[in-house]
């Protein structure tokens, strides 16, 4: 297997992923492009780590499944509370801070 | 050869998945489609040697954290929301430039060659698979270098763990209070 076979498609999962970020309207759903944006750089660490019999990029990666965990969690009580706030979750209504 | 074919089905249900996230108009329908990428990519995992961080995709992307976006789902009962179906115009306009640009950045930074020429670009020459990891110590390997090298960051990890924990708490739960008052003054 090439290695950029896997690079290749972790950017075409990136980029789907980007997309998803800017057109979702929904909260949750804008939360879970970015998933994809995690698991697309998961995919490029992992293809490393396995070009360079190396162990440090499955290490990079395991601390960025962790972290998303914790993103998750954080991001969807934001949601709920946007939710109870303002009896919506369209993030394009949520401009209460513009100047 | 079977790896090649192997890659070829996950990569595209990976993408199938994506799609389906970023298009389908049902949230459920979403966040299932959310499942069936993250296990294809759990499948990519294993192709690259990396069976303990498939099994973890598995556990806590496919179980935990879709299990996580469900329950808020439900919770808030926006699968009969309609009026969130579709992106304005100019956003899918500028999710499809950004995407395009996002791609062409990222494949120039990969495949155009420096200096070096072809040759020395292993984003273009790389092979993976000839030599493989130890898969049978895959584990062991990874937690001496977790609890050894990567000691700080793996405390700072479970530091970060709890906080996030306690954040989410507290922040649901003084809500409760404020949503017990009239009508709040942002509607």
């Amino acid at each position: 297997m090439f290695l950029n076979q896997f690079l290749l498609f972790a950017a075409v999962l990136f980029s789907i992923g980007v997309y998803g970020v800017l057109t979702r309207r929904n909260g949750v759903l804008v939360l879970m492009s970015i998933e994809l944006i995690l698991n697309a750089v998961n995919i490029n660490l992992i293809a490393f780590a396995a070009y360079n019999q190396d162990l440090s990029g499955q290490v990079f990666a395991l601390f960025i499944i962790a972290v998303a965990a914790a993103e998750v969690g954080v991001g969807l009580a934001i949601v709920l509370l946007i939710y109870r706030n303002r009896r919506s979750i369209d993030i394009t209504e949520q401009n209460a801070l513009r100047g | 050869m079977i790896d090649v074919v192997v890659f070829g089905v996950s990569a595209i249900i990976v993408l199938g998945g994506a799609l389906g996230v970023v298009l389908s108009k049902n949230p459920v329908r979403a966040a299932l489609s959310l499942v069936a990428s993250f296990l294809a990519v759990a499948v990519l995992f294993v192709i690259q040697q990396a069976h303990f961080l498939a099994l973890v995709q598995v556990v806590v992307y496919g179980g935990a954290i879709v299990v996580l976006f469900l329950f808020v789902i439900m919770l808030l009962g926006v699968d009969k929301v309609e009026d969130l179906d579709l992106p304005e115009r100019s956003q899918v306009v500028a999710g499809i430039v950004s995407g395009l640009a996002f791609f062409g950045l990222i494949c120039a930074g990969l495949f155009v060659s420096g200096p070096g020429g072809d040759e020395g670009n292993v984003a273009l020459t790389g092979q993976i698979g000839r030599n493989p990891i130890d898969s049978t110590d895959d584990i062991n390997q990874l937690a001496a270098d977790i609890f050894t090298r990567n000691l700080v960051p793996f405390m700072a990890t479970a530091l970060l763990l709890t906080i996030a924990t306690i954040g989410a708490v507290v922040m649901v739960k003084n809500s409760e209070a404020d949503s017990s008052l009239p009508e709040a003054e942002v509607n």
